[in-house]
Parts: C-alpha cells; structure tokens; sequence
C-alpha cells in the first residue's frame, strides 16, 4: 500500500480560516478529502464538527456533509442539467429545509447573479459558475467550508472578486474555512498556514503574528 | 433518507436536459412490448374465435369420417344418438368442363341431408345451397368458374355424367384454403355419385356422416366410450371440442414461432435498456458525485435515477402496448391467407396487461444492472476524476439481479413455452451464446494484443488498438452486436433453408404429374397415348388396396383391447393399406435390413413383404414376423421379409408395404402412372385428351401442387420477415446504443487528438478502423453462432438439408460490419466538425 500521508496532525478553531499549501503531490487534496469525510483514512483520527468520521459509514458522513459541509471546486463541478437557482437549492432541499427556494436566490442575489438565477452552467462564464457554488456552499449554512483550489481555474481578476466574496461569506456567516492552494497571496489571506511536502506536514505558520 | 418529493423533483430536474439518450432507453421497451402485446393479442384473439368458431367449422355436433364405407351396425349406433343426419363422399378426380373443353382436377363432394347444421355453405344465388340436391345440379367453386368463365347453368362432366352448374360456391367448409387452388371443390348431389362410374374397386374416397344430436346427450362422453370401437375399424369421430382441439394444435406452431420473435424482441430490447441506462449513467457520474459530496447518500443518488427509469418504464411499457395493440390489427390481415377461421382484432386486455407487467419487470431489472453501481460513486470523484476507475468494488447486490433476471427470464418463457423443461434448455442456450460472445470476444481482445500489427499505418494502429485500450467497449459491443446478428442470421438462415428445401423438389428431372385410378385394362391405352406426347412412363404401379387384420399371430381387435401395448402408435392398423408389388427396390428407397425380393413360384410358397421401417416400428414387428392382410374379402398370410427406409425428399409414389410380384396379380387394383410434361401447354392438351378418353382417371399436375406450396411459402417467409422486421428493428437500436456508448468513452481522445493536430481525414480513418474492425468482428462471431445451431437445429430437429445461401450470410456480415462503421463514424461527426473547445464544454 502506498503511503500518501503521514504524521499529520493538527486542529481548526471554529470561525478561523486555514491554507494547505504544498507542491503537486505533496497530499493537499487527500488531505482535503479526509478532512470534509469524502474519503476515510486508514489509519488516525478525524473529527470533524466534533464527530469521528472514521468510524461512521459513507452514508453517515454523506449526513453530515450535508448538515454541516460546504464544498467550492477547482472546477466548479455544478450539475449540468441543474439551473443555477437549483444548483444552490440542493444541499437545503436535501436538507428538507422549507423556504429553499427564497434562501438560494437571496445567496443568488448576494454573489451578483440573482439576474442569472435560471441559467444552466454551460450558459455561465467559469466566474459565474464559481459564484454559483459559492452560494451553493453557504446554502446549508455549513459550519465549516472546504475549498480545494477556488480560484486556479480563474483569471486574476475573476479570481479576487470570488477571493473577496469567499472571505466576506466567510466572516459575515462565522464560518470555518478551509482552502487548499498553490496561490501564496491567497492562503497569506487565511488565518493560518499549513505546509505539506512529500504526505508530511513540513510547517504550521499563523499569519496573524 | 430525503422525503420521495425532495428526490422526485432532483429526479425530474436532473431528466431534463439529456433526455435524448433516455430516448434510445425507451425505443428499446417500446419495440420489445410493441412485439410481445401484439403477438400475444393476436393468440389471445385466435384462442377465442376458435372456441367460438369452431361449431360452425365443423358444421355437425359429431362427423364420422372413414376411407371406406362403414359397417351399418356402426351407422345405426349413431343414428341412434342423432335428430338429423347428413352424409357426404368425398372424394378427387378430374372433371372435364365441356364449354370451354377444358379439364380440371377437383374435390368432389357428394351431399345428401340438409348438412350443416351450424354456420353455412355461402352460395350465390343463396338458395341453391338449398336446391342443388333436389335440381340434380352442382355447386362450383367460385374462383374455378371465374378462372374458365363458367356461368350457371353451363354443364360440367364428372366421370361419365353431365351436371348443370346451380350456383357459386363461395366458402365451403374447413380448412379449404389451401387445397382449393389445385382442386376446387364441387359438391354434387349425394346419391348421384354411383352414377358418374368414378367409384371404382380401390377408388380412394372419404365417407363423411354429420350429426345434429339429441338434447341432453353428452357427446364428448359418448365419444371417449365408444371411440375405440370406431377407431379399431378405421373410423375417426370429432366432435366440436376435438375440433376446437386441432384447431388450436394447428396454430400451436405458428404461435411458437410468433413467441419466439417477441422473446427475441424482448431480449434485444433488454440488452439496448441495459446499454442505454449504461450510457446515460456513465454520463450522469460527475452529478452523482456532486449530489454525493453534498451529502445525498448513495441511496438516494440511487432512487434519482431509479424514479427516472421507473417513470421512463412505465411510459415506454404503455407506449410499447399501445403501439403493440395497434400492430396486432395487421397481423391477421398478413396471415388472413394461412387461417381457416376469421380472426378478430379486438383489444386483448390480458395481453396488454402480461406484456406490460413482464416488460415492466424485466426492463427494470436489466435497467438495474448498471442502476446499481450509482450507489457506489464516490464523492472523492469531485476532486479527483479518476478515482472510480481504480476502484473495483465488489457488490452483492449484482449477483441477486442476476439472479432476478435469470427467474425473470425463465418464468417469462415457462409462460410462453409452458414446459419448464424447454423453458431451461431455451434458457441455457441464452446464456451459453452470452458466455460464448464474451469468451470470444476476449479471446480476440488477447490475439490483438498478442499479434499486433506493429508495421501498419499510425492511423490503422490507433484504430486496432482503441479495442483493447483502457476503457474499451469491445466486449459489451461484441456481445450486444454478435447476439444481436445470431438471431437475425439464423432467422435468415432457417427461412433459405425451408424455402430452398422445397424449391430442390422441383428442380432438374423430377416427375411433375401423377395420373391415377386408372383400370388395369385402361392401362396400356394410357401408356400409347403418353408416349404419343413424348412423355416418360417414369413409373408404372399398380395398387391394391387391402386392410391389416392380425400380426404376430393376435388379430387386430386383440391388440387394440390390450390396454398395456402401445396402442396408440398403430396407425399402419386403423387405415386401408395401398399396397404395391415389385422384385426392385426403387430410388428413393434403402435396403434396412433382410431380403428385398423372395419370389413366389407356387401358391404354397410362402410370401415375404417388404415394410416401410416406421410402420413396422409402429406395430413392433420385424422380420420374420406373421402379419396377415385382408384382400377384399381373401385373407392372405405375409411374413415380413426385409424393412426399408423410404426418402420423402422428392415427389413420387411411396409404399409403406410392397408384395413380391407372383401375388397381387390377380386381385382388383387400379394404377398410378408418373410421368413428366414438358410444359404447360402438353400438361393442357394431355390432360383433355386422357380425361375424355378415360373419365374415371386423375391427373395430377405437380407443377400445380408445387405452385401452391410456393405461394403458401412465399407467403409464410413474408410474414417471417414481417416479424423479424421486428428483431431487425430492436437490433438496430440496441447497436446504435452501444455505439452511443463507446462514443462516450471514445469522444474525448477524439478531442485530444484534434487538439495536437490530427487532421480530419486522420481521426475520421481512426475511427472507421475501430468500428469496422469490431463490426466485423461482431458479425463473424454472430454468424459463426448461428451457422452452428441451425445447423444442429435443421439435422436433428427439422430433419432438412442444410442448405446455405452463402450470399445472404456475406451480405450480413457485409452490413453489420459497415452499419456499425457508419453508426460509429456518425456517432462521431461532431469531433471532427466542430471546434474542440466546444466539444469538450459540452462533455464536460
């Protein structure tokens, strides 16, 4: 079995922002994964919202994905055949959540494409698509959001105005944050900084010193 | 789990934009219960119109029917049961038709009684069905009177008689059909018939006696008491329940072929669900991931497409019946010329409602098979999107589908077939042609990468190696392609073979008329006239008709009374024996076993017969064995002297008993003599000269009979088409499924190879290599398969030649090889039109 990573660990207090940063290769993406529950580690702990997601099935993570998860891609990964409004919809129908309808298109609203709300993705710029399931990652009103590169399949320009609007939900809502990146500037925005190298953690830097 | 209204609506909102490719699911359910509701309509319609029918068919509660006149004691029993009574002879000759100095072969019904007592003789006028009898006049067949422009009142001459002609015969009774062509009928006033000359010591007649019973008899009952009886002294009773009962054994075959074209439908059908819920689900794995990640659970990713599929089902199954419903009105008119009774198209809730329900349940079960996998998408396919590729997990829950569908399966077929034992061995065949494609199919996968043709073209190279390369298709293509062309080539194949089978009968020197009834002092005359024509005397038979009275020393009243031999199997024992005598064995006869020929020399000589080896087997004789005949009142001892095998694959006389010459000499007989008529304008111009000269003789023009046999060939291969349409149909949408498959996978390396240069022509070579290669493939394992069990079904089963158009199997091969390149080529214009950008956009 190949080893991706190994003596990692660390924790995130609630409301605070951190960066992994790390070469191609380095484990920043697995570590992600492990992190929000999509995948379980072989070995050690996570909890995340104060629940060991090791011991629970996938389904049960799936349940607290939804409760208590955002996700923002690289890519974007919005549902093809789902309009935008819908897009920021599913995590709050999933939820039962009544009202989701009016919650997605104030989140629409609040990201600058509440006059978009019925465009399909392939009908969007990759800036649209990105406010798109910036809204849909706070539709459910996670308590902690999981970035993995938000920004690496933008121009510069796109990509700090989603910059700014990701740290501006991020504060107004208290959520966590957690970004995985390449970009230096991007991750000295976050409270902290995490490197890895080789499945290692090679540092654990605050930027606020 | 989310309440069914959350999943319901993700359901129908994730629908909405591919539902193209849920458009190939859904042609597959339709056509598949389009071919089992209309078929199963249709049985269902025949089933009953026969039981409604089948009184008037047969026109008498109870018919005695016998080849020789019946003992009064046997008569008198009936009449006793009976209100009213009809008899008729029934019996072939030529009729010579003055007007016009015409002659015509024909069936010669003689009639006295007021028969039938249900349905009717159509007539035109109407009352002569009523007056012929009593105006000593004849009914004519319509369509002989329209062929000579016959009008009534012209006379027609049976045997020595002239009769006037009283009315149209417009429909007569029973299966007629196929007959009336090459001898029409023509019924005559019973009585008269004595008078024409035609009965004749060894005259071949059916005597018919129809019965009206008594109230409160029960005639079924009567019958199965007395029955033996009758039967031992050669006389058959029907009754309209045996009727019913022939009649349905009658469409038993037809109603096997028709089952077995919705069940290839279906199956078809099921193999294009299973691909196209592939497709669309492999290119739904990104949104599931998606759904996933945002914490549905695999459940319930799993119910979102289930809802889909279950609602696409359910339309596909109710546009599927409906268009079946709409089918079956054309059935009966395709088959109107086959069928005896009139069909009826009414709708057949029954057949709507098991088509529905069996192409419910075994679309959603083949739907499952890639359903399932959603389940088991994972999340982590957000962030990496090759993740599911390296993971190969094992699911149970597979094997129980399987399971489901094989009980599916075999449940749908004991319904259709009723016999659990075809039902497993049509099953096993399923899966043994499956196992066979998919060893196949991997055994060439290996021999492509083993021999790889490392000098060829890069473009030929890419092609080739696209079938072996990770993500190939080349094996669900081949099953899906090879099965699809198996049943079509057997199709093809059995459809030549029967037609090619008959046609052999009338190739090159075969005889193409028989003249029979003739005297034995009319028999050298004939002989002059023949040779006048320059016509062959190929055979010259006598015949003496003679009835089986015991066998291994045990009368036949003996045998039939004991109950523990197979009494069953002596029908050698039941009919009057036409029995000739010779010192050679003809050629289409083989020496089994014993002495062909034993001279007779003195009348204490003993005699040695020669049988057909069926008949002995059917009274468990052999040789050496006593078996006495009745000789028109002689009782004459035989001992069975050698047992032959007789070819029923060429037109001439057959004798199941054959004397030594020294016996029959003196005994009444009449002869048959075959010859061969040049063309139709001698066969005309022979045929007056002897029906004038000799009145009781029949000449039958096997051209004529073989006429008639094409047509109902042509016609049955007709509706073999017209219901293999149906397979070819689902086959083609199964094929365009898989194509659409490997589109998928293929498109995006299509898009690559743009992207660094390829030029048009080059992709464009790519892939025609790629889908040509796997179509030739495809085809040749499909026909490979299909050579191999026609060929087992046509020796052992159907007991033909196998006889293969070679050219129809190229042509086959030709089009599913090319079809499946154009579809491929097709299914991949857009990489090579449209800009990669685009492309690669929309697949994303």
């Amino acid at each position: 079995m190949l080893e991706v990573l190994s003596d990692i660990d660390f924790e995130i207090k609630k409301g605070s922002s951190l960066a992994i940063v790390g070469p191609s290769g380095s484990g920043k993406t697995t570590l992600l994964g492990l992190c929000a529950g999509l995948d379980k580690a072989s070995d050690g702990t996570v909890y995340l919202v104060e629940e060991n997601i090791n011991v629970l099935n996938e389904d049960e993570r799936a349940a607290i994905r939804n409760k208590h998860v955002g996700f923002i891609f690289q890519n974007f990964q919005l549902v093809p055949t789902l309009t935008a409004l819908e897009n920021v919809m599913i995590p709050m129908e999933l939820l039962g959540k009544s009202q989701a309808r009016q919650t997605a298109m104030n989140l629409l609203t609040r990201v600058g494409l509440g006059d978009r709300s019925h465009h399909y993705p392939s009908q969007l710029s990759g800036g649209e698509q990105q406010r798109v399931s910036l809204a849909r990652a706070f539709s459910n009103e996670p308590k902690i959001l999981f970035a993995d590169e938000p920004t690496g399949n933008l121009d510069d320009g796109t990509g700090q105005s989603i910059e700014k609007l990701l740290f501006e939900l991020n504060h107004e809502k208290g959520t966590t944050l957690v970004i995985v990146t390449h970009d230096l500037e991007l991750a000295a925005k976050t409270d902290r900084i995490i490197q890895l190298k080789g499945g290692k953690m090679v540092s654990d830097k605050s930027t606020r010193n | 789990m989310a309440s069914f209204s959350v999943l319901a609506k993700t359901a129908l909102r994730d629908s909405r934009r591919n539902r193209s490719r849920l458009f190939l699911f859904m042609s597959s359910i339709i056509l598949g219960i389009a071919a089992l509701v209309a078929i199963n309509s249709f049985n269902d319609n025949l089933t009953e119109d026969i039981n409604r029918q089948a009184a008037s068919l047969l026109g008498a509660d109870l018919v005695m029917s016998a080849d020789s006149k019946p003992e009064d004691a046997y008569l008198m029993k009936l009449d006793s049961l009976a209100t009213e009574k009809s008899s008729e002879i029934s019996m072939f000759s030529m009729a010579y038709l003055p007007n016009v100095d015409e002659t015509q072969f024909v069936n010669i019904k003689a009639l006295s009684g007021d028969f039938p007592y249900y349905g009717q003789i159509k007539t035109d006028p109407l009352e002569a069905v009523e007056s012929f009898q009593e105006k000593n006049g004849l009914l004519a067949d319509e369509g002989m009177m329209l062929q000579y422009e016959l009008e009534i009142g012209d006379s027609i001459k049976l045997g020595t008689q002239f009769y006037p002609i009283q009315g149209k015969l417009q429909s007569g009774f029973g299966g007629q059909n196929m007959t009336s062509s090459f001898a029409p009928t023509v019924y005559m006033p019973g009585d008269k018939i004595y008078d024409t000359g035609l009965i004749q010591p060894g005259s071949m007649m059916d005597y018919n006696y129809y019965y009206q019973i008594k109230d409160g008899i029960d005639v079924d009952a009567w019958k199965s008491e007395n029955r033996k009886g009758f039967r031992q002294d050669g006389m058959r009773l029907t009754t309209i329940e045996d009727r019913k009962e022939d009649l349905r054994e009658a469409f038993d075959n037809l109603n096997y072929f028709l089952n077995l074209v919705a069940l290839v439908s279906l199956l078809l059908g099921c193999i294009g669900v299973a691909s196209s819920v592939f497709i669309y689900i492999k290119s739904k794995i990104n949104a599931i991931a998606v759904f996933r990640c945002l914490g549905m659970s695999g459940r319930d990713a799993f119910m979102v497409y289930f809802i889909q599929i279950v609602v696409l089902a359910l339309i596909g199954v109710v546009l599927g019946a409906a268009l079946g419903s709409f089918i079956q009105y054309l059935i009966p008119m395709v088959l109107s010329d086959f069928l005896s009774i009139e069909v009826s198209s009414s709708i057949s809730w029954k057949a709507i409602s098991e088509g529905m329900i069996v192409g419910f349940v075994i679309t959603i079960l083949f739907a499952l098979l890639p359903l399932i996998a959603v389940r088991k998408i994972s999340p982590l396919r957000t962030l990496r999107a090759s993740y599911e590729e390296d993971v190969a997990e094992r699911d149970g829950l597979r094997w129980i589908v399987y399971i489901a569908i094989a009980l599916s399966l075999f449940g749908f077929l004991f319904l259709l077939i009723g016999d659990a034992v075809t039902a497993g061995i049509f099953m096993a065949a399923i899966g043994i042609s499956f196992l066979l494609l998919y060893l196949v199919s991997k055994a060439i996968v290996w021999m492509i990468k083993k021999w790889f043709p490392k000098n060829w073209n890069y473009v030929f190279r890419q092609g080739l190696s696209n079938l072996f390369r990770p993500n190939n298709q080349t094996q669900i293509l081949l099953v899906s392609l090879g099965l699809g062309t198996a049943i079509l080539t057997s199709l093809f194949i059995i459809q030549g073979m029967l037609l090619k089978n008959i046609a052999l009968m009338d190739a090159g020197n075969q005889p193409n008329m028989i003249l029979y009834g003739i005297e034995a002092n009319q028999s050298s005359a004939l002989a002059e006239i023949t040779k006048s024509y320059d016509m062959p005397l190929i055979q010259e038979v006598p015949i003496v008709t003679m009835k089986l009275e015991a066998w291994k020393g045990k009368p036949k009243k003996e045998w039939f009374a004991d109950t523990t031999s197979t009494s069953r199997r002596m029908w050698p024992a039941r009919r009057e024996a036409r029995v000739s005598f010779r010192d050679t064995l003809n050629d289409t006869e083989t020496l089994v076993s014993g002495n062909f020929y034993r001279p007779v020399t003195s009348p204490n000589d003993s005699i040695f017969i020669s049988v057909e080896d069926d008949w002995a087997e059917a009274l468990d004789v052999t040789l050496g064995d006593e078996v006495v005949f009745n000789v028109q009142g002689t009782r004459m001892k035989t001992y069975i002297g050698s047992l032959r095998n007789i070819s029923f694959n060429n037109m001439s006389t057959r004798f199941f008993v054959l004397f030594p010459t020294g016996v029959l000499e003196e005994a009444p007989q009449f002869r048959v003599l075959v010859t061969k008529s040049p063309g139709i304008e001698t066969t005309a111009k022979y045929r007056r000269e002897v029906v004038k000269a000799f009145p009781n003789v029949s000449v039958i023009d096997l051209g004529m009979i073989l006429n008639t046999v094409n047509t109902i060939i042509d016609k049955l291969s007709y509706i073999i088409k017209f219901m293999a349409g149906f397979s070819i149909l689902t086959g083609l949408i199964v094929l365009i499924s898989s194509l659409f498959l490997s589109k998928y996978q293929r498109i995006k390396e299509s898009v690559l190879l743009r992207t660094i240069g390829a030029s048009r022509r080059q992709l464009f070579l790519i892939t025609s290599t790629e889908y040509l290669i796997l179509g030739a493939l495809s085809a040749a394992t499909g026909i490979i398969i299909a050579l191999t069990g026609s060929y087992l079904l046509t020796k052992f089963q159907l007991e033909l030649d196998f006889i293969i158009q070679w050219w129809k199997i190229l042509l086959v091969f030709v089009l599913v090889s090319v079809l499946t390149m154009l579809i491929g080529v097709f299914n991949s214009r857009e990489v090579v039109t449209k800009s990669p950008l685009e492309v690669l956009r929309r697949e994303q």
